[in-house]
Parts: structure tokens; C-alpha cells; sequence
């Protein structure tokens, strides 16, 4: 793989005058040894499958344990009263990531992004721009190619599954990969989608993966929103100029030495944090029959 | 890992490892034993056997077994369709000494009586390792193309297997030799760059002392 850090995809982007999402794709045809066109129609593939998973969310299902469903039409009810605390498009982004979340628990399909227990969090933010109506689908496959290419570099400087470095290694990757993608969206140049990659992945550092029974539903589907809002804020953060005092690859490598430090029922062994409440035990106990 | 392990894949939910890995478990299956199954017997081992259930492991290896892939919207009901194409099928919790968490022992006899056994783990992301065919070691993604060839633990195979390759311009990536006991049954695992031509996989089979041929043509599922 060609990118270790996310700086040597900015340096690479200085030297050929690209934007960065472009060395992203030439680093995929690259990789895979495929055309631009075949690459961009992979990536268009996956905004399609985002899009077909979030008009298929089911407020009726509720997930085999019966521990989630319905949340996502409960807070779209809500939101559509005009009187949310977040605002209009924020309750969007609440309501897409809930529903993406609770479809991934009841076996529908959606896109792993990086992985299935964050799902939610890339197309949560992007879903509601685009359904906005200002930015259209070339834009939004581009914004993927950031996604893709800090997540990448996350992957291969630290990790991102919560067996290996807790939930801040897959609602916390995911949470940057979005908020790159919504500064380049927002017109941000390639140091600005950096920086709020990287004050997105800070500011969920230390996130412990403790699902209740081991199930990808309790609190995964609800951090889902904490990884979607938190890319906004650090979008926001990186567009109005304040950047990370810590330069982002070395926060990447911060959230690898948090992770490995992590004890292990922490890390999606279902043995810590939420999963260790008498309530979660209770729960486990029944559906372990 | 490309970008479409990082964006990707297309799935049903809800766990990569436990759901689409466990899919492409059963797939892998399929395609090693050569024909449809209409037996199996699963394992589930570790944290297959402890979350598997509420993760939809159980239904996942069924349909992998059935032929669907990670995205098929028909995982969830992969019993009834198992009864509808006659898998008989059993679903148990085992343990196997060392083994990776999540790991499955598949049992399975093909419509032609062939038997198999293949014990395989997820190792995240729906990404897979096959560990052990009949017993024999193999380690195996199925991400690449890869040929598995069964034969006599004797000299010259390997020069055979190799010069063929040379021959038809397909360079090897990896090359792996197990075997059970010296002179017994041997297995050569090899991961290639270029997809191999049906006529010389044929050929391979035609060969004296080669038991048996498996090739996994790269897409894993």
C-alpha cells in the first residue's frame, strides 16, 4: 500500500497539484491495477448501496435481541415537530445515522464503512447534504475517495476494528473519514480536510468497545450519532481555520498507543464498560439460552 | 487492504466478522467441495460459538453454503431456502485447541458424495483464512487466485505444478506444502497473479498421483 500518513498524501498532492481525493484514486488504480473509470464506478457502487440502505430503513423491525429498532422513526417523528435543540440539519444527520445503525442490527444491507458497527456515521452526514439538494453525485463520490484515504491511512497506522483498538478505532475512524469528506465538500483545502480528520479522531480517543451480549447494537447504534455530529463540529472547527496542535498522523498513532493500552475487556469482548452493568448481564443471561 | 476494505463492503448486517465473514465461510466451502451441498454439519467455535447467534453467524454460513454472498438481501432466511434446496443441515458449539476466535468446522458432503472438511476463521472486516482441509493444514484467504492441489507426498510435483505455471505465464505469489505424514497425502497451496486457464487446471487433474484439484478463481465472495 502506498500511503503511510496522511501527510505524505498532502505532499504528494503539493508536488502534482492535486486535490487530495485525486491521490486517492490514482493510488487505487495503482493498487488494484484498474482504470479511473472502473475505480470511479467501484466508488459509485458503494454511494449507490448507501443510498438504496438508507431508503430501505424498516421502523418496524427490531433487531433478533429486541434491544433496538423503531429509534430512528421515533427521532425523525420528533424532529419533524420543527422544535429539536440541534437544529434541522443536524436532526437529519441524528435520524440517518439512528436508522443506518438500527438497519445494520436487523440484517438488512448497508456499506461497512470502515466497519458494519460504524456504518452509520460516513452516510449519515453525507446522505442529508446531498438530499439537500446543492452538492451532486460526482462531488459526493469524490468526498468518498477522502473517506477512503484518511480511513486507509488510519488502517495502516493504528487500526480500525474494536477488537484491536476499541470503539475509537471504528466510530472514531469513521467520525474522521466524515469530517474530511464534509470539509472538502464545504470547499476546505487538503491541509483544512487533515486537520479536521484529526480533531475528529482527538476528540473520541479513549471511546471503549463494550456492546451489551457482544451484539453490534447496544450503545454501537446510538455512537454512531456521537461519530456523525462530532465529524460536523470538527468539519465546522477545520473550516473556520483553527487546526489540530497535534499534527494528525502523530493523533493517529495516539489512538493506536491508547488502543493497544486498552484492556482487553474493552475491546469488544462484551466482559466491560455497558456490557458489564447488572442490567447488560441480565440481558446476556437471557438471550444466552 | 485497498480502499474497498476501508469503503466497503456492500453487506447484511450486522457484524463483518461475524455476518459477512461467516457468509463467505460457507461460500468458500461451497466452492472447495467442488458441487452442491446437500450436508453439513458447522461448528462454531470460540466467539462464533458465544455471539454467533444474535450476530446471525448461524444463518450466514447456511447461505454461504447455499451460494449467496455478503450482500445477499436473502441471508436472514437462509434456513428456509436451505429447506427448499435440500441442505440438510446441523448447527452446533465446539472447541478447537488454538484456534482463532472466530472460527467455524465445517463438515459438508457435495450431490456427488464427496465429503469435505474445511475449518476456517474471520479475521474482521469479512476478510477470511481457510486453516485446515481433512485435517491438513492449509492457510488460505481466497483473495488472489489460488490453486490447491492434493497429491502423493513423492518428488517432483512441485517441479511439475511450478513449470506448468512458468509455461503459461502465471506468476506465483505464494507457495505453501503441507502434508499429513512423509509419503502420505501432501497439499500445495499456491497464491497466483493471473487467473489460471480452465484447460490447464483440467490438466493438472489428468496427472498421475495428483488426487485432487481446487481452484479459487480470486473474488473470494
Amino acid at each position: 500500500m502506498a500511503y503511510q500518513s496522511l501527510e505524505e498524501i498532502n505532499e504528494f498532492c503539493r508536488e502534482q497539484k492535486l486535490p487530495f481525493w485525486r491521490a486517492v484514486l490514482l493510488d487505487d488504480m495503482n493498487e488494484r491495477t484498474v482504470t479511473e473509470e472502473e475505480s470511479l464506478s467501484a466508488m459509485r457502487g458503494m454511494w449507490d448501496a448507501m443510498l438504496r440502505a438508507s431508503d430501505n430503513y424498516d421502523e418496524k423491525l427490531s433487531s433478533g435481541s429486541g434491544l433496538v429498532g423503531g429509534m430512528g422513526g421515533k427521532m425523525e417523528e420528533y424532529r419533524k415537530k420543527g422544535d429539536t435543540l440541534c437544529g434541522d440539519f443536524v436532526s437529519r444527520v441524528i435520524v440517518q445515522a439512528l436508522q443506518m445503525g438500527e438497519s445494520n442490527a436487523c440484517m438488512k444491507r448497508i456499506v461497512a464503512a470502515p466497519t458494519a458497527g460504524a456504518c452509520g456515521v460516513i452516510p449519515a452526514v453525507l446522505v442529508p447534504l446531498y438530499r439537500e439538494g446543492h452538492i451532486n453525485a460526482d462531488k459526493i463520490i469524490e468526498a468518498l475517495y477522502v473517506t477512503a484515504g484518511i480511513g486507509q491511512v488510519i488502517a495502516s497506522r493504528a487500526f480500525i476494528a474494536g477488537a484491536a483498538g476499541g470503539c475509537q478505532a471504528e466510530i472514531g475512524t469513521a467520525s474522521s473519514m466524515a469530517a474530511g469528506a464534509l470539509v472538502y465538500l464545504k470547499g476546505g483545502d487538503n491541509e483544512a480536510i487533515v486537520h479536521a480528520a484529526a480533531m475528529a479522531l482527538k476528540n473520541l480517543l479513549g471511546l471503549v468497545c463494550d456492546p451489551v451480549a457482544g451484539l453490534v447494537e447496544v450503545p454501537c447504534v446510538k455512537r454512531n450519532v456521537i461519530g456523525a455530529v462530532n465529524a460536523l463540529s470538527s468539519a465546522d472547527m477545520a473550516l473556520a481555520g483553527i487546526t489540530s496542535r497535534i499534527p494528525p498522523d502523530q493523533v493517529i498513532d495516539a489512538m493506536r498507543e491508547v488502543g493497544e493500552s486498552m484492556h482487553v475487556s474493552l475491546r469488544e469482548t462484551g466482559e466491560g464498560g455497558v456490557a458489564n452493568t447488572p442490567k447488560a448481564k441480565e440481558i446476556s443471561e437471557r438471550l444466552g439460552k | 487492504m485497498n480502499i474497498f476494505d476501508i469503503l466497503g463492503p456492500v453487506m447484511v448486517g450486522p457484524s463483518s466478522s461475524h455476518t459477512a465473514g461467516a457468509v463467505r465461510i460457507g461460500y468458500i466451502t461451497r466452492t472447495l467441495l467442488g458441487s452442491r451441498p446437500v450436508k453439513a454439519s458447522i461448528g462454531l467455535h470460540g466467539s462464533f460459538a458465544a455471539t454467533g447467534k444474535g450476530h446471525g453467524t448461524d444463518r450466514a454460513i447456511v447461505a454461504g453454503l447455499l451460494g449467496m454472498k455478503p450482500d445477499d438481501m436473502r441471508i436472514p432466511d437462509s434456513f428456509s431456502a436451505a429447506r427448499e434446496e435440500g441442505l440438510e443441515f446441523t448447527i452446533q458449539n465446539t472447541q478447537i485447541v488454538g484456534a482463532h476466535p472466530n472460527t467455524a468446522l465445517l463438515n459438508v458432503t457435495g450431490e456427488d458424495g464427496k465429503t469435505l472438511e474445511v475449518q476456517a476463521s474471520s479475521l474482521g472486516g469479512g476478510r477470511i483464512m481457510v486453516n485446515k482441509l481433512d485435517g491438513i493444514m492449509v492457510n488460505c484467504t481466497g483473495e488472489s487466485p489460488t490453486l490447491i492441489i492434493y497429491n502423493q507426498d513423492q518428488p517432483g510435483y512441485v517441479a511439475a505444478v511450478t513449470s506448468m505455471l512458468a509455461e503459461a505465464s502465471i506468476n506465483i505469489a505464494t507457495l505453501q506444502l503441507y502434508r499429513g505424514k512423509k509419503g502420505g497425502h501432501a497439499v500445495m497451496v499456491i497464491e497466483i497473479d493471473q487467473r489460471v486457464p480452465e484447460d490447464a487446471v483440467r490438466w493438472l487433474e489428468t496427472q498421475e498421483g495428483i488426487q485432487r484439484v481446487t481452484y479459487i478463481d480470486g473474488e473470494g465472495a
